[in-house]
């Protein structure tokens, strides 16, 4: 099998590697206005991915949006494994990134290109944070 | 990250696990962003709302105040966002008692850590707004908007764990808005239209944050006549806050930093015209089948005056239907001393304190009270609670009232 791959570098980065599918929108991301955490789809109908499960997903967002309660709920959804693999955006808030290091979810941000347009919905990507890595493989 | 000895001192564990923890979560988010160095903090405001933990937040705060080793108090002022319940109310709102054990659980660890309760997201009305240049770490973006933008302070949005470790350590890393450089203007935008009513600054800053888009967008505004109030720029920043994730906006002649507009605005930004076309966009796409099923004033939580000003609207009324006004409990003891309260609840309504409507189980109250259809003058709140379940919609203090009388807003 002919492995081919496509790497983007991030200027931001925190976390551990971790490899799965992309689950891409060029939307926003908060935990609370977005989500349904119990059933750990996206709740909000004007969203993107509207119905959609985030569990072991590596979500390739556009941007933080909202407020700051999503730097508690990351830790309390990892917790409960009801949770995004990794969150990878064109640029991140504060909060976000406050809540991937009490949650441990491992995050990008900040490429040269948009990189919602980038990747592919669907594909398997990693996520390389100690590189400041993502790489997206085509099989 | 560039580290004095004092901080050196915390991370190698010298003032206990507690303040070495703090550190070494406020170095993570640090380096994330590339700050060189802390700054010192004069206050800290943690949101911090039992929904918001659940169980494993609470069990976290729990781990850090059973520490009986080193500090294990705050060092600079720390105060609280709105609870997730108003104890005497919940009942009411049809909130479970496990709702209620974790809301007690997560004020005893608290306390334990030497926080003050105040629970309030309008703490620059009512507690100690912070002054011009004044580097704090503040919670809830509404409170971050505007102290950053009115009050010329210095924040980031600082989450629950970022502004209770501030509050541990009496610092927070020097990235966005601490630096000067962050908080010049990087749109224009200019305003063609007068907005009256709360409602309506609300959705203007709705419609400036949609288009800013992001935390480190800059909207440099002009065009406002007058002077606003406190309570129209607490709806306008918190919704822009809300929408957008802006952290920090500039009303030429008017914010501490924009005497000018080229005090604050490089040549050359990008510009944007808003009209109130755009603001009526805005709140025609919140709309239900006429029926309505709750009313709610919160979000962020109500002043004084406006308890006053929905106090008058409630004279000789009746609600058919739910109105719940949620207010902070520096504010509620003067609304019962003036008579509001009984004003307000005398048409049927509840007062409620310590609390906001969406971070209090919002997708559960609904639950349980059959709620779905919920008028409010807040556009913060229309923005949010799509996504727990419900239909919003925004209306004036005004309509709202009618609506509470009627069941029905067009």
């Amino acid at each position: 099998m002919i492995m081919t791959a496509k790497v983007f570098h991030a200027r931001h980065a925190m976390g551990r590697t971790v490899r799965g599918p992309a689950l891409v929108a060029r939307d926003g991301f908060s935990a609370r206005y977005d989500l349904d955490r119990i059933a750990g789809i996206f709740s909000r109908p004007t969203h993107k991915l509207a119905g959609q499960s985030y569990v072991g997903k590596i979500l390739v967002l556009d941007t933080a949006k909202g407020g700051v309660a999503s730097a508690w709920m990351l830790h309390e959804m990892t917790s409960r494994a009801v949770v995004p693999l990794a969150l990878v955006l064109n640029s991140v808030n504060p909060i976000l990134a406050q809540g991937a290091a009490l949650g441990d979810v491992p995050m990008l941000a900040g490429f040269d290109e948009d990189i919602t347009a980038a990747v592919p919905n669907g594909t398997e990507v990693e996520v390389n944070p100690t590189m400041g890595m993502l790489t997206v493989v085509a099989r | 990250m560039k580290l004095n000895e004092e901080e050196q001192d915390i991370l190698s564990g010298k003032a206990g696990p507690v303040a070495c923890q703090a550190l070494q979560h406020q170095i993570k988010v640090g380096e994330f962003f590339g700050a060189e160095d802390f700054v010192p903090v004069t206050q800290a405001h943690i949101m911090a709302d039992s929904e918001s933990l659940g169980e494993a937040g609470v069990r976290w705060l729990e781990g850090l105040a059973a520490v009986t080793e080193g500090q294990r108090q705050v060092r600079v002022p720390t105060i609280t966002d709105p609870r997730g319940t108003d104890f005497a109310k919940a009942a009411f709102l049809g909130q479970k008692s496990a709702m209620l054990d974790l809301e007690r659980r997560t004020i005893s660890a608290f306390v334990k850590l030497g926080v003050a309760m105040t629970d309030t997201c309008i703490n620059y009305q009512t507690i100690q707004a912070p002054t011009r240049n004044e580097h704090v770490a503040f919670g809830d973006t509404g409170v971050v908007i505007y102290s950053n933008s009115i009050c010329g302070a210095r924040s980031n949005f600082e989450g629950g764990p970022s502004a209770l470790a501030a509050g541990l350590t009496a610092r927070t890393p020097r990235y966005g808005f601490h630096l000067p450089g962050q908080r010049r203007a990087t749109l224009h935008v200019q305003v063609e239209f007068a907005p009256a009513s709360l409602n309506e600054w609300g959705a203007l800053g709705g419609v400036i944050g949609r288009i800013a888009g992001n935390y480190w967008a800059v909207p440099v505004i002009e065009g406002l006549e007058g002077t606003p109030r406190s309570d129209q720029l607490k709806h306008f920043g918190a919704a822009m806050a809300s929408f957008g994730s802006v952290a920090l906006f500039h009303l030429v002649g008017l914010t501490p930093e924009a005497g000018r507009l080229f005090d604050i605005a490089p040549a050359g930004l990008p510009s944007h015209r808003i009209a109130r076309a755009d603001v009526d966009a805005l709140r025609k796409s919140y709309h239900s089948d006429g029926r309505v099923d709750v009313v709610v004033f919160s979000a962020p939580q109500l002043s004084l005056f406006e308890l006053r000003d929905l106090a008058d609207l409630c004279e000789g009324r009746r609600f058919a239907v739910p109105l719940l006004a949620v207010t902070s409990p520096q504010v509620k003891p003067d609304s019962d001393r003036m008579g509001y309260t009984a004003r307000i609840e005398g048409a049927g309504g509840t007062v409620l304190s310590g609390m906001c409507f969406y971070q209090s189980y919002a997708r559960e109250i609904a639950e349980a009270n059959g709620w779905k259809r919920l008028a409010t003058n807040s556009a913060k709140m229309v923005n949010i609670l799509g996504g727990y379940g419900y239909q919003p919609i925004l209306a004036s203090m005004e309509e709202c009232v009618d609506a509470a009388v009627s069941g029905n807003l067009a």
